[in-house]
């Protein structure tokens, strides 16, 4: 009972508050009121799980518990914001929908059952050896390639490095070669194409400098809406006067806030963005000093060179019949590419391998491809086969009135984009590109991103204060995780994997792919080191540093592979570590398939996803396709530890390698996927031990000793991060990858990541606030490669190494002090001057002159022409998607014509263009994220504050083709593929414009990806309508743009939904042909 | 004057504010999440798309602190800040802490009341779901809770000012589109920042509920709207609903102590 005086009325004349509702009216819960991060413990800092711009978080923690999670205002790149997914990272990790303890599924069991967390690592480790020793592989045709094809493992995007780090050391030792990640489906497009245009496979700029530009680009991406925080800096540049545009084929909060929105029809930005390349070139409005000094503008080609415009949309190398180039005639005159760059010609492309050739372009994530030999250059840049000429002659087609037929783009609207950028470029001006997985996630993946590095050459705006190519990553590691690869065709560093028939030895290895020129040069020494990280002292000189021990590729191994080798009965046991393929990947159905083929399948989460129960509840169940007495996978579920109850580092969108500390133990059954891979290791070695056969003793002699930190016997991760650091011989750290010794002196596990933890300070958890430090912040966190944060940073200066302008300086050559300066770390040798010029005969960095800055290409420069690395073409070409509405504007070929098609059961292509049975799918169909949800929903889908915002799935339309097919607002929509149907909401907005394209109009739906039908926000996956369809160098599947047909209402049930999916497909005519052909023949509007 | 504008603390700590420049605001719902978090409010349970754009939160209420608007709005293909024919606005609402604030006004315990910081706040252990307030404001921000019956809404993070640390969504919001501070200051740089708007040719730009003079007195959140106040479902000219309630207690000395009596019972029944 209160105390009368308590009573407000009384209070407010005795305490002379009159008006009885100030100071007087406060209760007692009121004055006892204490705001919970004053009485915490302590305060730990960390960094978001969700995308990669890298939020820093401080966690306060009260009695071992979590009690609130906000931003750190001292990170230069977020300053103390946090989006709403990371401003629900406390029910995250602290909510209710967390899985505490081991589940575990018997072969034919009807539910779950629980497993102590001993006994199930035991029989894991006891499945991984049996099915190792079952599927062991010592050869293919008599190659060896010391392997085991039955066991794969998807993710390591939302783990941390060392995380990564260990399950690519493990794996890789026990000849596990199918390990893949998130990296696959989302960037490794951006790989090939910025690592083959620049060097390197990173974004070339950061976050922060976004504020630095007078004009934005924002194409293929919804920035505003995917990485949030990192769009305050596109704002702070609009504050500032930038014009910032907005390309997409959906009108997005991302165009909300631009100054200029471009619809475009889904899959031609190509075409868009070859436009702009024929319109710099043919206005004159190219940078031409820069053009001249740092590009291959002036380098001379082969004669024998033919271009799609002599071939119809064919380069010259074309080999019908195997749908590949011999890429020969591409060539610098006088050069040769290193026998790997190109495509593998290799008998064993098909072995184990349902997409022929390794994914190699990707191994240019830094060190672009190694070409030798001489080659003439003609800077005045008229000879008719130098690289400008060749490139001008490319694009010449590619007219406004070309871009308004393919793309939709109206002309006005295209030249208002092309006279932004060429207004904002140039020595006062820079002009960004940011861009997503609306560029990677094609056939024609790894073009997208070479264009828009062509047109940023052309435009001097590489390695500028205010320009660049910001790669936008949507995991909080997925730059880590490719960078310390879980991704079968590299190793750390972006070294290849070794090929079974071409890389013999470590001779042979080093032989095929190092480069003449630049750092790439020195690839022995980051091989031994690593090699030697790896298994100590049992590899020596003598034994080729155990580079034996190294499982072979003999073709594609990627995930999508792995779907078809589990289809097949191959790949027997599968490790799904933070990744829900059964929502997430392209054709979600074949991915379930493909799992309820399996002996066993381990996967560790938060929650329940789609990936651990379709057993049970699945899509297929209830199509009665699969029953679940029936399917005899083991299924093991193992809760993982959340981001604050591990120490770890994510690498974040722009390199930046981030500390996070351990803020509590994790609970129950709750592991770090650090704990789970070590203590795996330790059972597995265990099993192993005494084994004479020599296919275990790459496991035997595996370094695997590592200290223990806290109560659970959790492997130290900093430790890892030492190893990842290397050291010298006498042990002590190393501090730059130029250390690095190739005669096993040294250790190393990510050569790249050399530096990290130099002078045994871990350099990632640096945190000095950001309102200490000037705007490249360069003493938070450590960004690879040596704490650079502009790439090619010496492209801001003048040949002479003067700045451009005094508007756009950053790093200049100081004559007096004899080096390099400004605010970033030149990424140049520091102390080379710019008068410099290479001997005859020098090698490696020798052999670049002080102009040229691109020192990870082997010629020094920024690749207008890519002569090497790409398998699909020297400079982009627009193709249609696999699956489109239209024929080929530009050229007879209509499709990429490498692209790697999958055509089984299950994934059958649509008719394009004016095929017979295309118009049964007449519309175009892209996808995008959600400010509310993250990826594959599974850290957002099951979170009560998430779930609100957009509570279920739904797909976009214009009112135009509400009318066309009768769907209405908030009502239900199927949507109809070859492969399944889904039902959605329906929102009709006038944001979905139809477009005119070819004189016809064409409606896009829009749909986010985000649903599966477990978790609390649910919904039918988009990815049940996509196909497996690829980039031919990387093997990205095509998910923003395809066909589909929409109707109103719901979807059948039961077995009928079967039904009506293979109802269309008989009206469309489609059989296993369909979308396979190369040369359609068909007559398409032609310029 | 009202009564409780006789309560605005006089002495002793500056007013503080939000100042929500929508010409900022991404619609990330950031706001609405972290003041979720913070203040442990529940979540929604009913989870169906509304069908209103991006918006699923629909309104203000006693699970929602902060509400993020989504309004598409077709406007002339010419108009230079839209884009072919549409324009997609995104407001953050959020209780306005009127200067004359009619809730307190009419709160009969003593559960509303008015921080040194000038804010206005619900005091969960005193309100005895009575409901009077939520009639009362002229914004319809405050709101019973379901299955609680008590009222809730913004305290713009009253422990966190007292802990001199900025409110939650302010804190979070990506692009400082929620700006927290004093609010002399905040009127100030929303003042120049309309300018700078109206320059850029945002016709429609306006602020609302910075002015002192209108009918609740000014708001101790205010807004940076880029059109009228209607198309954001606020409504274009609040006045305080208490606004003759000092005359009427002169004229009415009986139905004051009528009113004491009322508060006395109602204070008393709370604590039950
Ligand atoms: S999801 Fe991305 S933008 Fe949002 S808080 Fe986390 S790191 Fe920042
Ligand atoms: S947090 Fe800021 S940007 Fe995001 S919706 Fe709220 S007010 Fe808008």
């Amino acid at each position: 009972m209160a105390s009368p005086l308590q009573w407000p009325v009384l209070r407010q004349f005795l305490e002379h508050d009159p008006s009885g509702r100030h100071h007087a009216a406060k209760s007692r819960a009121t004055e006892n009121l204490k705001a919970r991060i004053e009485t915490a413990d302590r305060v730990v800092p960390s960094v978001c799980p969700f995308c990669a711009v890298g939020c820093a978080q401080r966690v306060y923690v009260k009695d071992e518990q979590v009690i609130q999670i906000e931003g750190n205002p001292d990170s230069p790149i977020s300053r103390g914001r946090l989006c709403p997914k990371g401003s629900a990272s406390l029910q995250l990790t602290t909510g209710a929908s967390r899985e505490k303890y081991v589940l575990y599924r018997k072969p034919h069991g009807t539910d779950w059952e629980r497993l102590d967390l001993e006994t199930a690592m035991d029989m894991v480790a006891q499945r991984v050896v049996e099915t190792r020793r079952d599927t062991w592989e010592w050869d293919v045709d008599g190659i060896r390639t010391r392997r085991t094809m039955g066991i794969a493992s998807l993710g390591g995007a939302t783990l941390d490095n060392e995380e990564n780090y260990l399950i690519k050391k493990l794996f890789t030792a026990l000849g596990i070669v199918q390990v893949e990640n998130q990296a696959r489906v989302c960037h490794s497009s951006t790989v090939s194409g910025l690592g083959t245009s620049f060097g390197r496979g990173g974004s070339t700029t950061y976050l922060q400098d976004l504020q630095n530009a007078d004009c934005i680009i924002i194409q293929g991406s919804n920035f505003a809406e995917a990485h949030p925080v990192g769009f305050q800096w596109v704002m702070e540049a609009k504050e500032r006067g930038a014009k910032i545009i907005h390309v997409d084929p959906r009108f997005s909060r991302t165009s909300a806030m631009a100054d200029t929105f471009v619809p475009i029809r889904a899959g031609t930005d190509i075409a868009f963005l070859g436009g702009l390349i024929n319109w710099v070139i043919t206005h004159d409005a190219y940078f031409r000093e820069y053009v001249v000094n740092y590009t291959n503008a002036a380098t001379i080609l082969r004669d024998d060179f033919q271009d799609t415009e002599d071939l119809d949309g064919l380069f010259s190398g074309y080999d019908a019949e195997n749908s590949t180039y011999s890429t020969e005639t591409w060539q610098y005159e006088g050069g040769y590419a290193a026998a790997s760059s190109g495509e593998r010609d290799s008998h064993l492309q098909e072995q184990g391998s349902a997409l022929g050739e390794s994914s190699h372009p990707q191994s240019h994530g830094s060190g672009g491809p190694g070409v030798h030999g001489e080659w003439r250059r003609d800077e005045t840049l008229q000879d008719p086969r130098c690289v400008f000429q060749v490139l001008k002659r490319h694009y010449s087609r590619y007219t406004p009135e070309m871009v308004e037929q393919v793309c939709g783009v109206p002309q006005a609207l295209f030249q208002e984009v092309a006279e932004a950028i060429t207004a904002n470029s140039g020595r006062e001006r820079t002009t960004a590109f940011a861009y997503a997985v609306g560029w990677t996630q094609h056939t024609t993946g790894t073009q997208y991103i070479r264009t828009a590095s062509v047109l940023q050459l052309l435009l001097g705006n590489i390695g500028r204060p205010g320009g660049g190519i910001m790669a936008l990553r949507g995991h909080a590691s997925i730059q880590g995780s490719s960078d310390i690869p879980t991704l079968y065709d590299l190793l750390p560093g972006y070294l290849p994997t070794p090929h079974a028939e071409q890389h013999l030895d470590l001779d042979g290895y080093i032989e095929a792919d190092s480069a003449k020129g630049g750092f790439w040069a020195n690839m022995r020494a980051y091989t031994v080191s690593l090699l030697k990280a790896w298994w100590g002292d049992a590899a020596t000189a003598e034994n080729d540093f155990c580079f034996d021990y190294l499982p072979r590729i003999t073709g594609s191994h990627s995930t999508y592979d792995t779907v078809n080798a589990q289809l097949e009965g191959l790949c027997k046991g599968y490790f799904l570590m933070g990744e829900n393929p059964a929502v997430g990947s392209a054709n979600t159905r074949l991915q379930r398939l493909g799992m309820s083929k399996l002996d066993w399948l381990v996967v560790r989460d938060f929650s329940l996803i789609e990936s651990a129960t379709w057993w049970k509840d699945g899509p297929e169940i209830a199509t009665g396709e699969l029953r679940t007495e029936d399917i005899a996978t083991e299924v093991f579920f193992f809760p993982a530890a959340a981001h604050t109850e591990k120490a770890g580092s994510f690498t974040n969108t722009n390199r930046l390698v981030q500390w996070r500390d351990q803020a509590i133990e994790p609970e129950a059954d709750r592991r770090s996927d650090l704990w789970f891979i070590w203590h795996l290791g330790r059972r597995i070695r265990k099993l192993l031990e005494g084994s004479a056969d020599d296919a275990d003793r790459p496991v035997l002699d595996l370094t695997w000793d590592y200290p223990t930190v806290g109560t659970q016997d959790e492997p130290d991760a900093d430790a890892v991060f030492a190893e990842i650091n290397g050291k010298a011989a006498d042990g002590s750290p190393l501090s730059a990858y130029t250390q690095l010794k190739d005669d096993g002196s040294t250790s190393c596990g990510c050569w790249i990541y050399c530096g990290c933890r130099a002078d045994g300070v871990n350099q990632a958890a640096r945190r000095k606030p950001h309102t200490e430090q000037t705007v490249s912040s360069r003493e938070w966190g450590w960004a690879w490669p040596a704490n650079r944060r502009e790439l090619y940073n010496r492209a801001s200066a003048d040949p002479e190494g003067r700045p451009w302008s005094e508007r756009k300086k950053l790093i200049w050559w100081d004559e007096e002090a004899g080096e390099w300066t400004g605010d970033d770390v030149p990424d140049f040798e520091p102390t080379k001057p710019p008068s410099y010029r290479p001997p005859k005969d020098a090698k490696g960095p020798d052999a670049l002159s002080g102009t040229d800055p691109f020192i990870m290409q082997s010629d020094g420069k920024g690749w207008l022409y890519a002569p090497a690395g790409l398998v699909d073409g020297p400079m982009p070409t627009h193709y249609e998607p696999q699956e489109s509405p239209f024929e080929n504007a530009l050229y007879g070929q209509q499709r990429n014509p490498l692209r790697k098609l999958l055509p089984r059961e299950g994934n059958r292509y649509h008719p394009s263009g004016n095929q017979p049975g295309a118009d049964v799918y007449p519309y175009v169909l892209t996808t995008y994220r959600l400010t509310e949800h993250f990826t594959a929903g599974a850290m957002t889908r099951w979170l009560p504050y998430l779930a609100e915002l957009q509570p279920e799935s739904f797909c976009e339309v214009s009112p135009a083709l509400a009318a066309e097919r009768g769907l209405t607002n908030r009502g239900w929509a199927t949507l109809v593929s070859a492969r399944g149907a889904i039902e959605a909401r329906v929102l009709v907005t006038d944001r979905m414009k139809p477009l005119r394209v070819q004189g016809r109009t064409v409606h896009q739906i829009g749909m986010p990806y985000h649903w599966g039908p477990n978790g609390l926000s649910r919904g039918d996956a988009m990815n049940e309508l996509s196909s497996i369809s690829m980039d031919p160098n990387v093997h990205i599947q095509e998910v923003k743009a395809l066909t589909v047909d929409i109707r109103p209402g719901r979807r059948p049930r039961g077995g009928d939904l079967l039904g009506l999916v293979a109802d269309y497909r008989r009206r469309a005519g489609i059989d296993e042909h369909t979308g396979l052909d190369e040369h359609t023949g068909m007559e398409g509007v032609r310029a | 004057m009202s009564v409780t504008q006789l309560g605005m603390p006089s002495v002793g700590v500056p007013r503080k504010g939000f100042f929500t420049d929508t010409s900022l605001c991404i619609g990330c719902k950031a706001c609405e999440v972290a003041c979720k978090e913070w203040n442990d409010v529940p979540a929604d349970t009913d989870l169906q798309i509304t069908g209103e754009s991006f918006d699923n939160t629909s309104a203000l209420g006693a699970n929602t602190w902060r509400h993020v608007a989504f309004i598409e709005k077709q406007v002339p293909a010419t108009d230079p800040s839209a884009h072919d024919g549409v324009k997609w606005l995104m407001s953050s609402d959020v209780c306005k802490h009127c200067t004359h604030a009619a809730c307190l006004d009419v709160c009969p315990t003593g559960a509303l009341f008015r921080t040194e910081h000038g804010t206005v706040v619900v005091q969960q252990d005193i309100c005895n779901g009575c409901g009077y307030c939520v009639s009362a404001c002229p914004y319809g921000v405050i709101d019973q809770r379901k299955g609680d019956g008590r009222a809730f809404k913004c305290t713009m993070c009253y422990d966190r000012l007292e802990a001199g640390e900025e409110p939650a969504c302010a804190k979070a919001c990506p692009t400082k589109s929620i700006q927290f501070g004093e609010l002399d200051e905040l009127r100030e740089r929303a003042d120049a920042r309309l300018v700078e708007l109206k320059e850029r040719g945002e016709e429609n730009a306006q602020l609302y509920g910075r002015d002192p003079d209108n009918g609740v007195g000014g708001d101790g959140a205010f807004f940076l709207l880029l059109d009228e106040p209607e198309t954001y479902g606020l409504p274009p000219d609040p006045i305080v609903t208490t606004r003759d309630l000092p005359a009427m207690w002169k004229r009415a000395a009986g139905a004051a102590a009528g009113l004491l009596a009322g508060a006395a019972l109602a204070f008393w029944g709370a604590k039950k």
